[in-house]
């Protein structure tokens, strides 16, 4: 049986070392999910292709075309692996922009493992001073390990910890995702308050 | 099936010219534009209610008095009047009076307004904005069927051996639609009572619509007021038009791309594709409208928005010149013979009375 993992990197170039990290992240989860017999199908969302829809959803109140599917993606995911650039000490604009015009309760309870990326170290407790609240506050079940990628990390020598981090990172998601109930969105037109029930207040 | 217009009244600079109506101007416009709604054959032009700039249409029933005596046909209606913010005593107060002034030329449309920082100006908070319409409502029932009311609630002081005065005209009261874009609550509420549903439609993807229609019908249903098919609802249109596509859209586009709600955003063609804003010729707007059927069903009323964002007047009347000779003869004929044999017309107070008559007599 496979599971939906969908990774939404906000890196901006081409390549982008924030997909680097988002595919290993997910090429992790894959490997774990096979451990225990199932497999990950997965689904990859570039945010700058979606730059443009972002704002005008900011600005009409609902989601368009490409961006709809997106966020469709993400309703019926089984757990996502996010990744950003660090822009000014933070999480960037654009990818903050993606999780503020999904539902409410959207991410509720679903399985997320957290990544980013900079120029320098220096910036690695973005992973836990920004988005892991940002998560917390979005009701989503954070993976404890969080994989932070500066410029050094990628093709140095000795650079065993950080595939181990990786590593664990997606064992851990895993693992959430296999302990989760299977995702079923609900249809709120389905299961309507009866009106007896609302004139009661 | 009625074809008409609504308008929320907004003061917004014309970005062709920089012009600014005054208040003044833009309120003798919005009677301007409903005396030509009759002249063009439309059978119902509904006004907004807001408390805050850019609007001036803080009182609909005052501009509906004054258009009803300047007016013979024309049915007048409401684009919405808010439920959660102003007092039922005084909505049923009201509404009655102008009943009677326009010998039962009107009825209104209620919605609950989503501008957060007007409700505390009337003692309210928009987070009890779907508390507020049900129970405000169904006091607002009250108040029109019964002659005394005894009442206590959440949102307002207690009546004792209260009547609304002046009652009803003839004893009915106007018929309601209540507006919603994609709150199921409002929805299962006209199915409740029976009452319309109006999707505002414009500006949002046909998928909130349809989903909202199809809730509605199927709760009407279960509520015993006919079939499904039998619901009474309405949709709203955005449309712009010119003899050709091309010429329509290199006019609209400049009000398009700075609109107050949408501006700034999506291209005008983007815009049309997600929403049923229509900028094209006659022949496409007749084409898009008929569509709205295949996912509604048949429906009760199609009212255009066609006076905002900064539309001088004299385009307007024109626009009005266009829809009631080319676009809604179509529509009556195309819609007429497309329709189901059950399907109901929308509730007039004649329909309304005569139907409480017949009730009488076979008591």
């Amino acid at each position: 049986m496979s599971r939906s993992i969908v990774v939404i990197s906000a890196g901006l170039a081409n390549p982008s070392s924030t997909r680097l990290l988002a595919d290993q992240l997910a090429t992790a989860t894959d490997v774990a999910l096979r451990s225990h017999g199932e497999a990950a199908d997965v689904h990859v969302i570039e945010l700058r292709e979606l730059a443009h829809p972002l704002a005008d959803h900011l600005l009409t109140g609902f989601p368009t075309g490409e961006l709809a599917q997106a966020i469709e993606m993400v309703r019926k995911a089984d757990g996502l692996v996010v990744v950003t650039p660090v822009f000014a000490a933070s999480y960037s604009g654009l990818f903050k922009m993606f999780f503020e015009v999904l539902d409410k309760d959207l991410l509720r309870g679903k399985p997320v493992l957290l990544g980013a990326t900079a120029g320098t170290a220096r910036h690695s407790l973005v992973l836990e001073h920004a988005m892991r609240p940002l998560f917390s506050y979005l009701g989503a079940v954070t993976v404890p390990t969080a994989v932070f990628a500066a410029t050094e990390d990628f093709g140095r020598a000795g650079s065993g910890d950080f595939a181990a981090r990786i590593a664990t990172a997606g064992r851990e998601l895993a693992a959430l995702v296999l302990g989760a109930p299977r995702v079923v969105p609900q249809d709120p037109f389905d299961n309507v308050t009866p009106f007896d029930q609302l004139l009661k207040g | 099936m009625q074809f008409g217009i609504f308008t929320v009244g907004d003061v917004t600079t014309d970005p062709t010219t920089g012009h600014t109506p005054s208040e003044h101007e833009r309120i003798k416009n919005t009677v301007a534009i409903a005396k030509k709604a009759e002249e063009v054959g439309l059978d119902v032009v509904a006004f907004g209610q807001h408390h805050n700039p850019p609007f001036a249409a803080s009182s609909p029933t005052t501009t509906m008095a004054y258009v009803a005596a300047q007016t013979s046909k024309i049915l007048l209606s409401t684009s919405t009047t808010l439920i959660t913010t102003t007092d039922p005593v005084r909505i049923a107060e009201d509404y009655a009076q102008l009943q009677h002034l326009a010998d039962g030329r009107i009825d209104l449309m209620l919605g609950r307004g989503n501008t957060g920082p007007v409700y505390p100006w009337f003692g309210k908070d928009i987070r009890d904005g779907i508390a507020l319409a049900v129970e405000n409502y169904a006091l607002l029932r009250r108040l029109w069927d019964e002659d005394v009311v005894t009442w206590e609630g959440k949102f307002r002081t207690p009546l004792q051996g209260f009547t609304s005065t002046p009652r009803p005209l003839d004893g009915v009261p106007p018929f309601v639609w209540h507006g919603s874009i994609r709150s199921p609550e409002i929805a299962e509420q006209a199915a409740y009572y029976g009452d319309g549903f109006f999707s505002n439609h414009i500006f949002w993807p046909a998928s909130h619509t349809k989903q909202m229609v199809a809730l509605y019908r199927r709760r009407f249903e279960h509520y015993g007021h006919g079939t499904a098919d039998q619901a009474i609802v309405g949709l709203g249109g955005q449309v712009y038009m010119a003899k050709s596509s091309q010429d329509a859209v290199r006019e609209f586009r400049p009000y398009f791309d700075v609109a107050p709600v949408y501006g700034h955003g999506p291209s005008l063609e983007d815009f049309m594709e997600a929403t049923p804003l229509t900028v094209g010729s006659p022949q496409q707007v007749i084409e898009r409208t008929l569509g709205f059927r295949d996912y509604v069903g048949d429906y009760q009323r199609q009212l255009f928005l066609m006076d905002h964002a900064g539309l001088p007047l004299s385009t307007v009347l024109k626009q009005l010149d266009l829809l009631g000779s080319e676009v809604v003869p179509v529509l009556r004929k195309e819609f007429a013979a497309l329709a189901g044999p059950d399907v109901p017309d929308a509730p007039t107070h004649e329909s309304l009375l005569a139907a409480r008559q017949s009730e009488a007599v076979a008591v």
